[in-house]
């Protein structure tokens, strides 16, 4: 068996970087749902593709650069977000059976994604699917550095704003203990649904950076739950960082797995990590 | 007086006798069969959907089957072989269907098939990418890639190459580990080697890899002369796309199950090769029923709004299927599907693919898979010279 080259290893290593970036953006919203809202949001991957399809759907309609198309897709999947937690309140659905009705949302919303745009592949033909850089032997693809942008750039500003801003306080004051919250003038339900329609916005984000990248199908939806599922139960619920790091750390894992061993290998790793972090930290999750 | 009434129900019983029989004469036909109208799977089973109703439209035309109409009774499994076998179970039980026509795609195909085999009915199915699986003696493929692709595909694709001068020194191997293709790609290797090719790189990911990346940065370090890609949907553009992030084209590239429209619309895949049993140009498309069937495929797919208008490899094979049947029941006037099959066993049919037998193992023929690049744009079939599109030639950039 040869070594592989330093440079197989670095652009692998990038590879999952971008990849592990894409992980922690789709996590973001999904963790802080999950942890401040506790609110399991299986739906999340649906609107993430909606906004995937919807960017194509405008790209390819309109011409526009797909990340203008941000201007509409974000307000918009705020409000479904807000409407989505609305509605949970509305019944008091508890966690456990959040995950059991947001999973008849993302498959109402596969269905719909199906009646519009078809089974079929689409592709988002965009300037941004060949430009790339080049660092001496290595390739960074634009696209994908747009997406690790947002990816550092979104879960800073949140992690800033979880910590140092009174809105951020209140939200885990809130998610700690409601009814003493409540106590100090905290408004927990204009909250949750402020946390909601955030956490749905960065799906749209994140699914306007899937779409860059990817093609799409509908029942790619299904594709990251397990995956994404596991950067964020790494990363920690509730934590702003937390599924970015555990994105980069699961994507470069799988990456280097890819390039050293059988790329086959590679979906064991970031459940193998999680398994790993579950013994070792049994208290991170929950 | 009364001899009047007794002659009355003579008349009276004659007649009801006569309209009996001409309902019976003029009961349909009636095929049952399900396709995954829903569900991961729908995009290519609307292609079945449509040519199904293409088909058994024009046979009514003709007159229908043994002088009846037929009638089309197709359910949706959802893409979901589970489903696929209690539909079937239903079809036959409950709607009581004359004859059967199968699923789409492999596993439903599987499915259907251990209904029918419990039944004895004939199933003739489109698309079953795993031959050695089929073991029920009333079952027939209408695609023709033979009881062996795992050695016949690679010998084809290679054949190719060397008659175009092209023969490889290296080849790199990747391949998903898929089912109903990792076999092929896993002879692909055994091929390679026979032929004293130089494999320089093996590698297998798990269907629904996300994460290209890594896998085209290990074929670019490994400069294959030829890369064999055991590639099924989407999998061979997500690797093009990781390839071409990287500045690299190689020399030769095949995927053995592309998705055909996404593959053949991306400005990248310019070169890439893949096979086919039928592409929507001549020789292929010149027989008079196969004129019509392309002609009349794009002007319903086109309206149909679907994104691929030309016949290509699902569409023919579904179109074979009918012809299989309508061929058979009229090589035996009857529906009696032991008779059906006995007679597909022992005949040969005249299809759009070309003329297919049925006697070799599990009822597979010849391997008619023909080796096609994409070419400006298009699909083009480049190998066997007799099946080529008119000039068109394999090009090795």
């Amino acid at each position: 068996m040869t070594l592989p080259s330093a440079t197989l290893l670095a652009q692998s290593a990038l590879s999952g970087l971008f990849v592990g970036a894409l992980y922690g953006l789709i996590g973001l919203g999904l963790g802080l749902s999950w942890g401040l809202l506790r609110t399991i949001n299986l739906a999340h991957f649906a609107f993430t593709f909606a906004a995937a399809y919807l960017c194509y759907q405008l790209v390819t309609v309109t011409g526009i650069d797909p990340l203008l198309t941000l201007i509409v897709i974000v307000p918009l999947f705020f409000a479904l977000g807000v409407a989505l937690q609305a509605l949970l309140q509305r019944f008091a659905v508890s966690a456990l059976n959040s995950l059991l009705v947001t999973f008849g949302v993302t498959a109402i919303i596969e269905a719909a994604i199906q009646a519009i745009w078809s089974a079929d592949f689409r592709r988002l033909e965009s300037h941004y699917a060949q430009a790339k850089f080049k660092w001496g032997a290595l390739y960074l693809p634009v696209p994908e550095l747009i997406t690790l942008g947002f990816a550092i750039a979104l879960s800073l500003a949140l992690w800033a704003l979880l910590k140092h801003t009174d809105l951020g306080k209140a939200l885990r004051a809130a998610e700690h203990d409601a009814p003493i919250a409540a106590a100090f003038g905290v408004n927990q339900r204009a909250l949750a649904l402020l946390l909601a329609g955030t956490c749905a916005a960065l799906a749209a984000v994140a699914g306007v950076c899937l779409s860059l990248s990817f093609t799409l199908a509908p029942s790619q939806i299904y594709a990251w739950i397990g995956v994404v599922f596991a950067a964020v139960m790494m990363g920690g619920l509730g934590s702003a960082l937390g599924p970015l790091v555990a994105g980069v750390i699961i994507g470069v894992s799988e990456a280097l797995t890819m390039a050293i061993t059988a790329p086959s290998w590679a979906p064991i790793v970031s459940f193998t990590l999680l398994i790993a972090l579950l013994l070792l930290r049994p208290g991170r999750v929950g | 007086m009364r001899q009047l009434r007794n002659w009355g129900r003579v008349v009276a019983g004659a007649a009801l006798c006569a309209l009996t029989a001409l309902a019976h004469a003029q009961a349909p036909v009636r095929i049952g069969s399900t396709l995954a109208l829903t569900g991961p799977l729908s995009a290519t089973a609307q292609v079945h959907k449509l040519v199904g109703e293409i088909y058994v439209e024009q046979l009514n035309k003709r007159g229908g089957l043994l002088g009846r109409q037929v009638e089309w009774i197709v359910k949706d499994d959802q893409s979901k072989p589970d489903v696929a076998r209690t539909l079937y179970e239903q079809l036959i039980t409950a709607d009581k269907v004359d004859l059967l026509m199968g699923p789409y795609a492999t596993g439903a195909i599987l499915s259907a098939m251990g209904v029918a085999q419990r039944y004895d009915k004939l199933l003739i199915h489109h698309t079953f990418g795993i031959p050695n699986l089929a073991k029920y003696e009333r079952q027939f493929p209408a695609w023709s890639l033979g009881p062996d692709p795992g050695t016949t595909v690679p010998n084809t694709v290679l054949d190719a190459l060397a008659a175009a001068g092209k023969t490889p020194k290296t080849i790199a191997v990747v391949t998903s580990k898929f089912p109903s293709l990792h076999f092929i790609s896993l002879g692909a290797r055994e091929v390679a080697k026979k032929r004293g090719i130089n494999e320089v790189l093996f590698l297998e990911w798990e269907f629904g890899n996300r994460d290209f990346g890594p896998i085209a940065a290990r074929i670019k370090d490994a400069k294959p002369d030829f890369v064999w890609v055991g590639a099924i949907g989407l999998d061979g553009n997500l690797l093009i796309d990781a390839m071409k992030k990287l500045d690299y084209t190689p020399p030769i590239h095949f995927y053995v199950y592309p998705a055909p429209g996404p593959m053949v619309k991306s400005a990248d895949a310019d070169g890439a090769l893949s096979v086919s049993i039928f592409e929507d140009h001549p020789p292929l498309n010149t027989s008079p029923v196969a004129a019509e069937f392309t002609k009349t495929f794009r002007e319903r797919a086109t309206k149909a709004n679907l994104p691929e208008t030309n016949v290509e490899v699902q569409a023919a094979a579904s179109f074979t299927a009918w012809q299989m049947l309508e061929a058979a029941v009229n090589g035996t006037k009857s529906l009696d599907d032991k008779a059906l099959a006995a007679w597909l066993k022992s005949n040969k049919v005249d299809t759009i693919q070309g003329k297919l037998r049925f006697d070799g193992p599990n009822n597979y023929g010849d391997d008619l898979m023909h080796v096609k690049q994409v070419q400006n744009g298009r699909w083009l079939i480049v190998y066997p010279p007799n099946v080529a599109a008119p000039g068109a030639k394999l090009i090795v950039k």
